[in-house]
This record gives C-alpha cells, sequence and structure tokens, in this order.
C-alpha cells in the first residue's frame, strides 16, 4: 500500500478543504477504500478521515413525512432501525442482502453510494483498465465477461455498479446532500453517478472536495411500504454482489396499480431505473401479462458487452419476480434470506 | 510524523505509538499487541477470520485502520473466557465439533458473539447462517457452527424466559 498523509479534521469545511488537494479522498468505514488500496487499485496521497465529523450519523424523521440519513449512518443501523424498515422495507432489504454482517457492520451510508466497481480487470493492476488508467484500453472487452453491464456501457468499459442499497433509492426518488467548495447542493441519487461514454474514470458528478453529507427520501417514498421488495440473483447464497438485482414498489387501488417504481441493479455502471417500465404499469392490474410487458420495457435497449446475453432475460424475470413479490404484499419480517429469489414465500410464481 | 493512540483491548488500556498510518487494526493486535488469536485470512475482507468486536460490534479488522479507531474499545478471542472458564461459545463450538483445522475459529467465535449480540437471528437456523455468511470455514464444519450458535440461543432464550417467569 502507497503511504499518505492522514487527517482528521473536526468540521465540515477543514475536511473539504483537506479533500479539494489533488489525491486527497475521504476515508469513512474504508470497508471498499482499503481494499483497494491493498490492491493497488487506488493510492491516495492523503486520507481525510470523516468519521468523527459531527451531527452526521443521525436518522430525522421531516415533517414532509420524509427521512434524513446522515452520510456516516453504518448500513445495518440504517437497515434494523424500526421505522425505517417499516416504511422503506425494499431498501433494508437491498441493505440486508448486501455484504457480510461485518460489514455492514462498519461501512456507511455515504460510502456505499461511492463504492467502486467489482469488474475484475479493474481490480487487476496487470489487466489494461480506462477506468484505472485512462486510456489503457478495456481488458474486460475480450474477457471473462458475463457479469458486465447489458445497459449503457460503451466501447471504453462494461463495467457494472455494485451497489444493492442504491436500487431502491433510485427507484424511490433519494436525494444527496453535498457540502462542497461552493456551498450546499442537492443531487437525485439516479443522477449522482455517470455512464462511461469516453471518461470510465469520472463515476460521479462530484467535484474535488464535494462531501456527500446526508441522503433524503421525500414522504411520497412511503407510500410503497406495503407492496415493496428488492431481489437479488447471486451465484452463492449469501455474502455474494449482484448478477442482476431489481427493487419494485407499487401502489395497487382496487386491484389497479396507481403507481410503479422500478430499478435494477447490476446491469449497468449506475443504479437503472426503469421509468418508461413504470408507465407501463400505472393504472393497469397485477398481472403476470402487465408484469412481463414491464420488464421487457425496462430492457428494450439492453444489449450484450459480452457473454452475457442471459442476464437481459435473467433481469426480466428478476424484475417479474420482484413485481409479483410486491403485489402480493410486503412480508411482515425482512425474510431469512434477504432478497432471495430462492427463498420460499407465497405468492412467488416459482416459473416467472 | 508518528501518530499515538489508545485502544483498550479486552479491557485493558493500551497506548500505541504509530511511524505509519498505514496499520490495520488486525496488524496492530497480532504484531504490535501480539494478539496473535485474530487470524489473517485473506486480509480483503472476505474470509472473516480477522473478526474482533469495536464498540461491541463485529467487524473485519483487516479492513479497519487503527488510527481512525483511536479511542474504540476492542474485544478479541483473547478477552472472551473469564480465567478458565470459556465463554458459551467457546464451549458450544467444542460441544458440537464447530471446527476442525480451527484457522478460522476465533472469528467464528467472536462473529457468533457479536451475531447473538445483534439479537436478529433468534433460533432460526436460516437467519443464523446467514447471519454467519462472513464467516468462511474451508473445513466445512458449518453445521456443527450453526449448531453451536443455536445451542447458545436456545440456552439465552430459556434463561430469559426464565427471568420473566
Amino acid at each position: 500500500m502507497k503511504t499518505f498523509e492522514y487527517v482528521r479534521p473536526a468540521t465540515i469545511s477543514d475536511a473539504i478543504a483537506a479533500a479539494a488537494e489533488p489525491g486527497a479522498a475521504y476515508l469513512a468505514a474504508g470497508t471498499n477504500l482499503l481494499d483497494l488500496m491493498k490492491g493497488g487499485i487506488t493510492g491516495p496521497s492523503r486520507l481525510v478521515d470523516v468519521t468523527r465529523l459531527p451531527g452526521l450519523d443521525r436518522i430525522e424523521h421531516l415533517p414532509d413525512g420524509g427521512v434524513r440519513i446522515g452520510a456516516l449512518v453504518r448500513n445495518a443501523d440504517l437497515a434494523h432501525d424500526p421505522d425505517f424498515a417499516r416504511s422503506y422495507p425494499a431498501i433494508a432489504e437491498a441493505l440486508l442482502s448486501g455484504a457480510s454482517a461485518q460489514l455492514r457492520n462498519a461501512a456507511t451510508v455515504g460510502g456505499n453510494l461511492l463504492q467502486r466497481t467489482r469488474c475484475g480487470y479493474f481490480y487487476d493492476v496487470a489487466s489494461a483498465c480506462n477506468k484505472r488508467e485512462p486510456g489503457a484500453g478495456c481488458d474486460a472487452r475480450d474477457g471473462e465477461n458475463r457479469l458486465h453491464a447489458v445497459l449503457g456501457w460503451s466501447e471504453a468499459c462494461i463495467a457494472t455498479h455494485p451497489s444493492d442499497f442504491c436500487v431502491p433509492l433510485v427507484a424511490l426518488d433519494a436525494v444527496v446532500e453535498i457540502e462542497g467548495r461552493t456551498g450546499r447542493r442537492e443531487v437525485a441519487v439516479e443522477a449522482l453517478h455517470r455512464l462511461p461514454g469516453d471518461t470510465p474514470e469520472r463515476e460521479s458528478v462530484l467535484e474535488p472536495g464535494d462531501l456527500i453529507v446526508a441522503l433524503r427520501l421525500p414522504g411520497e417514498a412511503r407510500t410503497f411500504s406495503a407492496h415493496a421488495r428488492y431481489l437479488k440473483v447471486r451465484e452463492r447464497t449469501s455474502y455474494a454482489f449482484a448478477v442482476v438485482s431489481a427493487a419494485a414498489g407499487l401502489r395497487i387501488e382496487q386491484d389497479t396499480i396507481s403507481d410503479a417504481r422500478l430499478a435494477l441493479g447490476g446491469v449497468a455502471a449506475k443504479p437503472w431505473r426503469a421509468r418508461s417500465a413504470e408507465e407501463t404499469l400505472a393504472g393497469s392490474s397485477p398481472t403476470p401479462a402487465a408484469f412481463r410487458r414491464a420488464a421487457e420495457v425496462a430492457l428494450a435497449d439492453a444489449k450484450p458487452s459480452g457473454d452475457n446475453r442471459f442476464k437481459i432475460e435473467l433481469a426480466q424475470r428478476i424484475l417479474v419476480r420482484a413485481l409479483t413479490l410486491a403485489a402480493a404484499g410486503t412480508p411482515q419480517r425482512i425474510p431469512a434470506l434477504p432478497a432471495s429469489p430462492f427463498a420460499s414465500i407465497s405468492g412467488a410464481l416459482h416459473n416467472a | 510524523m508518528n501518530f499515538s493512540i489508545s485502544l483498550t483491548v479486552n479491557g485493558v488500556r493500551r497506548d500505541v505509538e504509530l511511524a505509519d498510518p498505514r496499520v490495520t487494526l488486525l496488524d496492530l493486535l497480532r504484531e504490535r499487541l501480539h494478539l496473535t488469536g485474530t487470524k489473517k485470512g485473506c486480509d480483503r475482507g472476505q474470509c472473516g477470520a480477522c473478526t474482533v468486536l469495536v464498540d461491541g460490534r463485529r467487524i473485519n479488522s483487516c479492513l479497519a485502520l487503527a488510527i481512525s479507531l483511536d479511542g474504540a474499545e476492542i474485544l478479541t478471542i483473547e478477552g472472551v473466557a473469564r480465567g478458565d472458564q470459556l465463554h458459551p461459545v467457546q464451549a458450544a463450538f467444542i460441544e458440537h465439533d464447530g471446527f476442525q483445522c480451527g484457522f478460522c475459529t476465533p472469528g467464528q467465535i467472536v462473529s457468533a458473539i457479536g451475531l447473538i449480540h445483534e439479537g436478529q437471528a433468534g433460533d432460526d437456523p436460516e437467519r443464523v447462517r446467514e447471519g454467519m455468511s462472513g464467516n468462511l470455514c474451508r473445513c466445512g464444519a458449518y453445521s456443527g457452527i450453526t449448531d453451536a450458535v443455536l445451542d447458545v440461543q436456545k440456552s439465552l432464550i430459556e434463561a430469559n424466559q426464565r427471568r420473566s417467569a
């Protein structure tokens, strides 16, 4: 690991000043950053430890019925907050389907939003990677790429965003509050991450020194709580990143869907909101045919970036399954295997 | 530049001078405090052999910078027994053959203590397995590990029922 200067500012403005310098990076729990530094994938010259900044570890309820989550709230604490889990069950389920209990105890909300891709060629410093080293080329294009992107990818990069948490967040119109050199601003989570284009090294809209201080969910996001699921296909039962995942939220009134929220994970360099699919569901009955049509619309623009054509059909099936389970009703308690499509839950269509 | 940090490790305050900010909690425990019960498996947060409790919560000590944890309370496998009296989870691992080679065992036991403290798994084997999925065992002693955790959970539930009866 390359050595670095360690600073632990006491205020947000000091942190921003320290992190705006070239080569600086923020450190929260470090569960992703330390791993990348040990592997030589990234080598910041200065770490700005934000873990002692005051006021960033709170979950606050807002007058509009929404919630504001400090960037330093730990994943496990958020997922197990009873009011949060009741109001935003798909988000709690996504959090609990990610990583391991040890990592969820450490990892923070802000860090999860900014975690890096798990593309094996990004991690292998002997491989060419445009994200790690702009202009180097992309060994994933002709490599082992069955898990890579099927939406929004470019010739320069076919990596996916690995977060589970971000998938229901984009479905539910979450917003991040950012403090930077020019003050405070807000960005929708949907607009936080960038598609690769010709600059895959630019992964988000954050500028040097920008610090995510909080995440906010609007009050309206609660209205999906009775019909909300997150489902995730993994290559082993637990403690694995998504091959594909889907978040589904429905508002059902008199057997008609009045509003739908859908997003996909593991398919693109950002969590993928499926707005056109949502529109096809509004006003229709929650039927298998309607769900299949929505899934087809959601993946209409998908194309394989390698040996991953199967992910297009898989993503459609997981969307149908997530919609089916959401329509059946949010379970009273998060299932023993959170987000697993293989857990037996009443209402599941095993041949969906 | 030297950094001075203070940790409470297994109930004892330890002041440590760090000449290098790169030291992980795992390396500090093993190399500086000579508490080698906590194991270095993958050193990348994938195997759980380095699991310790920090302020009562189980984490991977290989992915935590020691300097960032200044002031924290750490519990390692060396601190779980009371003298010669094994921790109930240690005793249950012996009772249920929860290990073979033993390399992952300190991490498994500390992780199980953390799991029980979190109070999410209860007596559901599926929830115990899911809650322990961050600890790999190459010998495949998983079924004994699950039985050991369930046994301790059962005793705790019974003890709580006796208390409230």
